[in-house]
């Protein structure tokens, strides 16, 4: 067996040919260690070639790829480019290979022999092998080719193909296995790559609700780690809780729910986003039930329906606004009691308020053909009024006067009309508006001031000689006034000579009186003295007569000076007790004073003061038959005045009798033959004098209770600085 | 009343004859010796020839008048030391300052007792001027 030997020769340096049972072994060994079907393959040629001087030969391999097919693992003595077309489709059943691989036992396959595909090598015959599958039965596990056709190939290949076969199918698969892993690997990311490329969040959750996928933007929202800051883990701490309580909503409204709206937090700039919530429930014989969730973002489109909610609020209040101003101008329009009309450029009034209506349009009930013709008359009259506007082509505003008649009461209507055209922005005139005012009460005010000027006028002339009679009156006045000046002069003249021709003869007879009193001339009888005492004390009551009307003279002619001085009031008091002390002797009354001691000295006409106390004085003996008589001075802490007081237990004076004390010439009690002062002129001059002290003299009293007389003075007088 | 010095003479010039009379016998009755002049003329050839202690002079009287006799009194020096008493019917404020202006020496009011006269007479020649205020009452 040259050809054996050469092959062996040439490949085989450690195997010694025909080694037998050891070189099959050796084999055996070698293919156990092969990792893959190639090398595998390509050590069953090599040891073929050494073993039975095979020269040339292919290992071919069943495989699953892409449907059953052959293809070649490794060859010998082979170009790659011929070895590439031993691939062969299962499916051809027709094809020498796949009918070789199907027969299950050796076949020849003769070169240039039937059938035109042949074999790759062209005219070589081939003996093809198949390779023993795994389990008996199967598919073979691959064919193998060789030749030449020596016994000894035929006999080694035939062990080989019961050998390799099962390595090779073994290893064919798990190289499969390996290929297909890999494909699973690639198709996970790529489905990874896919689902985070959605910007949804996605999201697959277990029945307790933990996260079994997500894609990254659902990450993003509901995964943390102890990296981030404190702000986003709580985010998504919340984030998570709503997302939770969203999916167990859903739970319990089912599927059926229209929309679930999950609000959640931005981790990265804590934004509110709004999402809406599809889930669907997924059943996995090995998984269990998940729910796929997906949440699509609808935050914008809830900020655009909100927007657009606004802007729809916005145009409705913009056309209730509208309506309300167009209501408003109605009602101004309406409210004004003028005729207001408006007028497109062909004459007809297209807006008039009220009082417009009742000018110019006749109401049906009313309708009276005498009611119809006013109102064409007064439709002619403005018409005739605006139509002239329409034509001056310059003045926007025209006023004028028209006459026009109440349709309703036929009553004429003087009126002032003032148009003013509404000019669009091209210049044209679109419309014209007239407001009519009516002239009947200004005229009747006209004609009214008309009246009111002459009747002035004609009071001015009454007003004039009433003037120039006051002038005559004032004149008469002035003239009686000085003549009564004169006439007051004379009076006092008169009275002040009378006083002193009654003086000059009661001074004689005083006179005698006292020297006989005396006993100038001797002594007298006492019926004789009695009757003198009388002349005495009559004569001393007339006296003080001419004294009082004296004084009411002085006073009323302005002639009793008053001498101002600081002077104590109790010292006063004392003087006037001494100097009435014979009366009060006479008297019999219990008679005291109770002066504050205190008092600041009052500032006062010394005399005057006197005068007074001792009128009030004597008054209060001259009337209290029996009882008291108290003399008080003090300082009235109210008024800041002095208060001089007489107070007496007398006969009183009634209610109605305190008036008339005061008066000239009046007494309650007047009677000439007491002894003592009273012309009835005494209160008359001590509220005269009081008065011109700025004083006041008042009396409190009531009849059978005594009288208390006040006289009240300031501290100084007001003109005394 | 019969001092041992010379009586007082008196200078009594009133126009009304009883008034005079009234004075001359109280006067005369209480000591005094009284000389009378019924004007002004005469008071004043009186006053010049007599020198008397006091004058008591009636203001209103006939011809020359009371003031204008006591102004002329006040200006000779023979008389010009003589206290003049004025004695006046007239009540009017006037007529005291213009006896004073006049140069009187007090002042009283008509109706006049003949004891008061005498106290005012003793007054004036004991030094004593009564106060204006106090004449009037």
């Amino acid at each position: 067996m040259p050809a054996v030997r050469t092959a062996a020769g040439r490949a085989g340096r450690r195997v010694q040919p025909g080694a037998g049972v050891a070189g099959r072994l050796e084999f055996l060994e070698a293919l156990l260690v092969a990792g893959d079907p190639v090398q595998c393959a390509q050590r069953a040629l090599s040891w073929l070639q050494r073993r039975a001087g095979v020269r040339r030969g292919l290992c071919l391999a069943a495989v699953a790829t892409d449907g059953p097919r052959l293809i070649p693992m490794a060859s010998l003595g082979v170009r790659d480019s011929a070895a590439a077309k031993f691939s062969v489709d299962l499916e051809a059943r027709d094809h020498p290979l796949t009918r070789a691989l199907l027969s299950a036992s050796p076949v020849l396959i003769a070169g240039n022999g039937s059938g035109a595909a042949a074999t790759p090598l062209g005219k070589t015959d081939l003996q093809a092998i198949p390779l023993a599958p795994i389990r008996a039965g199967d598919l073979p596990a691959g064919l193998l080719l060789v030749t030449p056709l020596t016994p000894a190939v035929v006999a080694e290949a035939r062990w080989l193909g019961r050998v390799l076969g099962p390595r090779l199918a073994e290893l064919v698969a798990a190289r499969r296995r390996e290929e297909s892993g890999q494909r699973l690997q690639r198709e996970r990311r790529l489905l990874s790559s896919i689902i985070n490329a959605v910007t949804d969040p996605i999201l697959l959750t277990d029945g307790e609700g933990r996260i079994i996928i997500a894609n990254a933007r659902a990450e993003a929202l509901l995964a943390t780690d102890d990296e981030q800051s404190e702000g986003r883990r709580r985010a998504v701490a919340l984030n998570n809780m709503l997302f939770s309580a969203a999916l167990t909503r859903r739970a319990i409204e089912g599927a059926e729910a229209p929309r679930h709206e999950v609000p959640l937090v931005d981790p990265v700039d804590g934004s509110d986003l709004l999402f809406e919530l599809l889930s669907t429930m997924t059943s996995d014989a090995r998984e269990g039930t998940g729910i796929v969730s997906i949440l699509r973002n609808v935050t914008d489109l809830q900020r655009a329906t909100a927007e657009l909610e606004e802007n729809y609020r916005k145009l409705r209040q913009t056309e209730a606004d509208a309506r309300a101003e167009r209501d408003r101008l109605d009602l101004v329009i309406d409210s004004v009691a003028d005729p207001i009309l408006v007028t497109d450029p062909g004459g007809n009034t297209v807006l008039m308020n009220a009082p417009a209506e009742h000018l110019f349009t006749v109401a049906p009930e009313a309708a009276s053909a005498e009611a119809q013709r006013l109102v064409q008359a007064n439709d002619a009259h403005f018409s005739s009024f605006v139509s002239n506007l329409f034509f001056e082509g310059d003045s926007r505003r025209r006023s004028g006067r028209i006459s026009l008649v109440d349709p309703g009461t036929g009553a004429a209507l003087p009126m002032e009309a003032i148009s003013g055209k509404i000019v669009s922005e091209h210049g044209e005139v679109t419309a014209v508006v007239t407001i009519l005012h009516d002239r009947t009460e200004e005229l009747e005010r006209a004609r009214l001031y008309e009246e009111l000027k002459k009747v002035s006028a004609e009071l001015e002339v009454k007003v004039r000689q009433a003037t120039a009679e006051l002038v005559r009156q004032n004149e008469l006045l002035r003239r009686s006034h000085i003549a009564l000046e004169q006439a007051s002069a004379l009076k006092s003249q008169f009275l002040a000579n009378m006083s002193h021709e009654f003086r000059t003869p009661l001074n004689a007879i005083l006179g005698y009186t006292s020297m006989l009193l005396k006993g100038v001339s001797g002594e007298m009888t006492s019926a004789q003295r009695r009757n003198l005492e009388r002349i005495d004390s009559n004569s001393q009551h007339l006296l003080s007569i001419i004294n009082d009307i004296l004084d009411i003279t002085r006073i009323e002619a302005g002639k009793m000076p008053l001498t101002l001085a600081d002077f104590p009031i109790p010292d006063l008091v004392d003087e006037v007790l001494a100097e009435v002390e014979p009366l009060i002797a006479r008297s019999q009354l219990e008679v005291a004073t109770r002066v504050d001691r205190a008092l600041p000295p009052l500032r006062s006409d010394r005399q005057k003061v006197k005068q007074i106390v001792i009128n009030l004085l004597t008054n209060a003996l001259k009337f209290t038959p029996e009882g008291w008589v108290r003399v008080t001075a003090a300082a009235d802490p109210n008024t800041g005045r002095v208060a001089i007081a007489v107070a007496d237990s007398g006969i009183g004076i009634s209610a109605k009798d305190q008036t008339v004390i005061f008066e000239d010439f009046r007494q309650a009690d007047d009677s000439p033959t007491r002894q003592y002062t009273g012309a009835g002129l005494g209160l008359a001059i001590c509220r005269r004098l009081a008065s011109m002290l700025d004083g006041e003299l008042s009396v409190r009293s009531a009849l059978g209770e005594g009288s208390t007389f006040t006289l009240a003075l300031p501290r100084a007088p007001k003109d005394s600085g | 009343m019969t001092p041992a010095a010379p009586a007082t003479l008196v200078l009594l010039v009133d126009d009304y004859a009883d008034n005079r009379d009234i004075y001359v016998q109280f006067l005369t009755y209480s000591g005094l010796r009284v000389e009378e002049a019924e004007n002004g003329h005469q008071a004043l050839d009186k006053a010049f020839t007599l020198r008397p202690d006091v004058i008591v002079m009636d203001l209103s009287l006939p011809g020359l008048d009371g003031w204008e006799a006591t102004r002329r009194l006040k200006h000779d020096p023979r008389t010009r030391d003589i206290p003049v008493i004025a004695l006046t019917g007239h009540a009017l404020a006037g007529h005291s300052k213009g006896a004073f202006d006049a140069g009187c020496d007090a002042f009283i009011t008509k109706p006049c007792l003949p004891e008061r006269l005498l106290d005012e007479i003793r007054a004036i020649l004991a030094g004593r001027r009564p106060r204006p205020g106090e004449s009037t009452s």
